[in-house]
């Protein structure tokens, strides 16, 4: 028909429309009432970065008590009490994990990244449900407030605060723990894991029917296609941790004896539900990450991602293969020794799309025509990193080989290889990337240059030694350690004092750029920078794509 | 467990093998009566002293025991800074058992695969950054596919991993294929230290509480990880831990015989070792339990077949158990009715019950089976 006459009307109309909306609400009605996507984004990332400076704040009163051997900082908090201290420990590791997990790095990536970023990647207006959107948001918070609060109230007899480790395994967590402190954790999690819910639906309903015309699946960004398997994994996965901590929870309120051997349980069952979920959880933090990166490589490599397909394809195989590798978290609980052949076969074949991964990000690069601006030198450190966090998980994934490993420093450094400096440079690199696109203004480039420089020095002799420290057999989760692990817990507490210092120029930069910024040009990465956001203003208006944009 | 009992147990060990001898100058008080009724024992063990023995037998040191201690119930044996315990270093921890040094072995293996993949990998990022970027190229090509390159770098992969999996499920086999038990150790673990019982020696019992500083560094052993009493095996037999947790779950680790099992609450999982020297090892419980989870340090003291029995007939004495009805009767439920006799050989890890295997350990059966080793580095 006759096309040309209602696309004028649309776009006419779609004008009008934004010159209304961009008389934005109030400020109360913007941001706690607030049904856009790209606020809510704001609002989630502006919350990982508190969360991640509480988070990483614990770890340095760790990283302060691990530098000489006994009892020197935490005890300072508990009035000379030393057992006061070792529970104050357990508290510290617990939270630490938790909000690193819950509060940081799930909400930087998923909430914050991919809220922004999402629709305007595949030219949608907004989130398919803008209202769950908010609501989503508005779970974490309390759920935050919650583990927090737990810390204050008792946990074992005479010690307040839940000292569980992340994983809250009974029956530590029900026997050990008589008071309220992991009922309020486990609520806490409830929440948390409700808003991941929320919006993982929220985030297939949108990939799959609001993108643009002529977007197919195929033609989607890889940054979209992570997020959508990395909905699947939430949506399938959480379930099973709430129904976990939901038996905990009546384990240690009402009587029952799901996990309790005096009543028929069984502590492992619990272990089972938690890695089922859990190791698909370890995906669902770096698996954005991954988009991030091959959005990033191939923007400053000015050259589109390699082997497309494979890439995207790569993602969905590690998000499958993600749920059946989970009792490799748990190889000394007493398994069969058939049990045990099969996870480490299972778990070994995730190095191969992960290893697709690496080499199409390298072959992304070959031939290009690479400029190292920072999301460049974000994204290859994580490349440098995630290989090196990737190989140790191969070592670690045989079983035979892991009886000595397990539950040492040696698994403390190959998971925050993957993570710390996986998803955390994935983090940088994407703000690094989009900070033009969200505010308006560009960043500084040499602060942010010196940020990753001294952050990548200060997390290698950070966590490398860990390595060292595993393979001499130091456990895990111990505030005091015997004296022959002093020299290599000397040199990882000055390298979290680099990487501490290293966060000035981070937080410099933001307010730097805020309050003296260049203006941002809408596509600051020039020909590279292909994908939809980019063709809109730097900071997008309020409400974008209200004529769909049509991709060849 | 009462801690009594271990400890006049400990006592009278050490009036047996002459290694707590200066330490009874110190405990005026504690059971004078074990003295005599062990004096044969004391004889008989006297040429089987090993030069460590000898050693911590030697009074120079007459802080060896403090008294805080009630006394040591183990066989004298000095720990070593160089074996069975941390070392400082960036490597893995000495092993004492065949297939400890054959997974050390594998796990060096594995470290220098793992390392020519990272920097072929670092190599090509390397050359991609300096070859291509915007100076040298400021033409990028067009090229997203490669069908071949694509193909092999999935199959290659691939490939490394078989070459993995075919050792590593060797090493785990062999790991779940213990040899029939010689001496078989029931751990326990709580809140917060190991318990530990002989069943087939007539199930005495002690427990194994950590060392404060002051204790650890009189007696001239590491910092948080020695123990008052210590596991005591004959070397060169297969020793069967049987372990569990009255509590929360613990684990019970040994870094230099490759020997990680957690002690769960309601089931009893199984684990061996076969030590090929004799020494002092030390290890610390690996799984999060609690208030002092760092502080339950585990002490495994390999002794000379001779010493152990000696140290054996000491707890025996000790416990009121008469080492003659075991042999008569072949079953241990005389004195301890909840040991159960089972006569078929361990198979899986999952609790087979305790096999009654009453005979002390006639000599050394070093497992030859599995030589694979490598350099204990």
């Amino acid at each position: 028909m006759a096309t040309a006459a209602p696309t004028e009307f649309t776009a006419h109309d779609g004008d009008d429309h934004a010159h209304d909306a961009d008389h934005k609400p109030a400020f109360f009605a913007r941001w706690f009432l607030s049904t856009n996507h790209k606020d809510i984004g704001t609002l989630y990332l502006i919350f990982a970065l508190i969360a991640g400076i509480i988070g990483g704040g614990i770890s340095g009163l760790m990283r302060a008590e691990l530098m000489h051997p006994g009892m020197t900082v935490i005890t300072q908090f508990t009035d000379g009490n030393i057992d006061a201290a070792y529970h104050m420990w357990n508290v510290f590791i617990t939270a630490h994990g938790l909000i690193m997990v819950f509060f940081m790095v799930m909400p930087a990536m998923i909430g914050g990244f991919g809220n922004w970023i999402v629709p305007l990647m595949i030219g949608a207006p907004d989130m398919a449900f803008p209202r769950m959107n908010n609501v989503s948001f508005w779970l974490i918070v309390p759920a935050f407030l919650l583990l927090l609060s737990s810390q204050f109230v008792p946990g074992p007899a005479g010690y307040d605060g839940a000292g569980t480790g992340w994983t809250v395994y009974p029956t530590l967590s029900t026997y050990g723990h008589p008071g309220p402190a992991v009922d309020l954790a486990i609520l806490s999690l409830h929440l948390a894991g409700a808003s991941s819910i929320l919006g993982a639906i929220n985030f297939i309903t949108t990939i799959f029917n609001m993108r643009a015309p002529g977007m197919t699946m195929h033609k989607m960004p890889l940054f979209v296609w992570s997020v959508l398997v990395t909905a699947w994994l939430l949506l399938l996965a959480l379930p099973v941790l709430a129904g976990a901590i939901t038996m905990l929870l009546t384990d240690r309120n009402f009587g029952t004896t799901f996990f309790d051997p005096a009543g028929g349980g069984d502590p492992v069952l619990y272990q089972h539900l938690f890695w089922f979920f859990g190791h698909p959880e370890v995906y669902i933090m770096i698996l954005p990450g991954f988009g991030i990166i091959s959005q990033v490589i191939a923007t400053f490599s000015r050259k589109p991602a390699f082997g497309y397909l494979g890439m995207a394809y790569a993602m969905v195989a590690i998000g499958f293969i993600g749920f059946v590798v989970w009792a490799h978290h748990m190889y000394t609980v007493g398994m069969d020794v058939n049990v045990k052949l099969y996870f480490t076969a299972a778990t070994m074949i995730i190095a191969v799309p992960t290893g697709v991964k690496i080499f199409s990000w390298i072959a992304t690069m070959w031939g290009g025509s690479i400029s190292f601006e920072t999301p460049m030198l974000w994204a290859i450190g994580f490349i440098v990193m995630f290989t090196l966090g990737g190989v140790t998980g191969v070592i670690l994934s045989n079983a035979g080989v892991d009886t000595y490993m397990h539950d040492t420093y040696y698994v403390v450094a190959h998971f925050h290889y993957v993570l710390s400096l996986g998803a955390v440079f994935a983090i940088f690199a994407a703000w690094y990337y989009w900070w033009p696109k969200f505010t308006g203004k560009m960043y500084n480039e040499l602060l942010g240059k010196l940020h990753f420089w001294i952050f990548f020095v200060g997390v290698n002799v950070l966590f490398f030694p860990m390595h060292f420290l595993g393979q001499d057999g130091m456990p895990r989760r111990i505030p005091d350690y015997p004296d022959q692990y002093a020299g290599y817990n000397e040199i990882a507490t000055y390298g979290y004092m680099i990487m501490a210092a290293g966060l000035i120029p981070f937080f410099l930069n933001i307010i730097v750029s805020l309050a003296a910024g260049r203006k941002a040009p809408n596509n600051p990465w020039g020909e590279g920078a292909t994908t939809l956001e980019w063709t809109l203003t730097s900071p997008p208006p309020f409400h974008q794509f209200e004529t769909l944009p049509e991709i060849k | 467990m009462g801690r009594l009992t271990p400890i006049a147990a400990a006592f009278a060990l050490m009036l047996a093998t002459g290694a707590g001898a200066q330490s009874l100058q110190e405990l005026p008080n504690s059971g004078a009566g074990p003295a005599t009724a062990e004096d044969g024992v004391t004889t008989s063990d006297g040429g089987a002293m090993t030069q460590e023995e000898a050693i911590a037998a030697t009074p120079d040191d007459p802080a060896v025991v403090p008294s805080a201690v009630g006394g040591l119930a183990n066989a004298g044996t000095m720990s070593d800074a160089a074996l069975g315990q941390p070392l400082g270093g960036y490597n893995i921890q000495p092993q004492v058992t065949a297939l400890g040094k054959r997974a050390d072995g594998f796990n060096i293996a594995l470290l220098s695969i793992m390392a020519v993949v990272t920097l072929f990998v670092f190599g090509l990022l390397a050359w991609a950054m300096l070859k291509f970027r915007r100076k040298s190229n400021p033409v990028p090509s067009k090229t997203t596919h490669n069908v071949l390159i694509e193909v092999l770098w999935t199959v290659v992969p691939v490939l490394i991993l078989v070459g993995i999996a075919v050792p590593s499920f060797a090493l785990l086999l062999d790991q779940y294929d213990p040899p029939e038990a010689d001496v078989t150790v029931k751990a326990i673990g709580h809140q917060w230290y190991w318990e530990y019982e002989y069943p087939d020696e007539g199930g005495f019992a002690f427990d194994a509480i950590m060392l404060s500083d002051e204790e650890a560094a009189a007696a001239n052993e590491p910092r948080l990880l020695a123990t008052d009493n210590r596991v005591v095996v004959p070397v060169g037999a297969t020793v069967k831990v049987l372990v569990t947790s009255v509590d929360v779950i613990h684990s019970w680790a040994m870094p230099a015989f490759w020997v990680k099992m957690d002690a769960v609450p309601g089931k009893i999982n199984e684990t061996w070792f076969n030590a090929e020297q004799t020494g002092v090892y030390y290890g610390q419980c690996s799984e999060l339990c609690g208030t002092r989870h760092a502080f339950m340090p585990i002490v495994v003291e390999v002794v000379e077949p001779a010493q152990y029995a000696a140290w054996v007939a000491a707890r025996q004495e000790d416990a009121g158990i008469d080492p003659t009805d075991l042999v008569e009767e072949e079953i241990a439920t005389a004195d301890e009715p909840d040991v159960p006799t089972v006569d078929a050989g361990a198979g899986g890890e999952m609790s087979d019950l305790p096999t009654a295997d009453t005979a002390p350990p006639a000599g050394t059966v070093v497992e030859q089976s599995n030589t694979e080793s490598a350099p204990t580095n």
